[in-house]
């Protein structure tokens, strides 16, 4: 235990996985929800850049791949919220369960 | 605790702390150029944007629901199972590292890979990325166009 490696970081970015995938269950609020995915994208990033580090120390691909993800949670991030301030303005609500005219 | 607080703002703070944290992370394994960009997308981008889209839909201050018991047992339940039996594989498995002569993951070495068009270059996804943000950055505008009344 007194030299941090690869499973170290497995455990971490599992747990911020799962905490993640929890606030996505239980939260019914749009923007609550956005902070829960980003939490998952994070782990999983950190995935990518361990087992850079650890395992494929001469390719640089994770880090590669953990670039484009954080651009692309970006341009997701910002979406959503454009559509969640539209659903503002329509619904007068953020919670998902007010948001059903699309449903039926 | 970003994803238990009551009060919105507050969980965008936590959700602020622990991406730092990350990038704490990132800056420890030697990935300087990823704790950057990780510092400058996530902290100084989307966080802002999130605590700006809280104070527009005026819900800063007053309490969220708490969810329904029934349904926070049940993700509760499975997302700890879950996360036990990952933790468990995880656990037995030993990771073999290939001991070949390590990159430098500098900036240098990094926009070398990233622009080049070998065999082993990035070019191609850099540019899907690049539309995919110049549709995305559309798309937002688009959205928030108010229609003619």
């Amino acid at each position: 235990m007194n030299e941090i490696g690869l499973t170290h970081i497995l455990v971490i970015s599992t747990s911020l996985f799962f905490i993640g995938v929890y606030g996505f269950l239980t939260r019914r609020n749009m923007i609550t929800m956005l902070m829960a995915i980003e939490l998952i994208l994070n782990s999983v990033n950190i995935n990518f850049v361990a087992f850079n580090k650890y395992l494929y120390a001469d390719k640089l691909d994770g880090l590669f791949f953990t670039v484009f993800i954080i651009a692309i949670a970006a341009a997701e991030a910002a979406l959503a919220i454009a559509i969640i301030i539209n659903l503002y303005r329509n619904y007068k609500s953020i919670d998902i369960n007010d948001a059903d005219s699309m449903k039926y | 605790m970003a994803v238990k607080a009551r009060k919105i703002f507050r969980a965008a703070v936590f959700l602020l702390f622990s991406l730092i944290g990350i990038a704490g992370l990132y800056f420890y394994l030697n990935y300087e150029f990823l704790g950057a960009v990780q510092i400058v997308v996530y902290v100084g981008g989307i966080v802002v944007l999130i605590i700006f889209s809280i104070f527009l839909t005026a819900e800063s201050g007053s309490d969220m629901k708490k969810p329904a018991i029934g349904r926070a047992l049940a993700s509760g339940l499975a997302t700890a199972f879950a996360c036990a039996l990952t933790l468990w594989l995880i656990k037995g498995q030993s990771f073999q590292s290939n001991m070949n002569e390590t990159i430098e993951p500098s900036v240098r070495n990094i926009g070398r890979q990233m622009l080049s068009t070998t065999e082993h270059g990035y070019i191609l996804p850099f540019e899907v990325v690049s539309i995919l943000l110049l549709a995305a950055m559309i798309g937002c505008i688009v959205i928030a166009i108010k229609p003619k009344a």
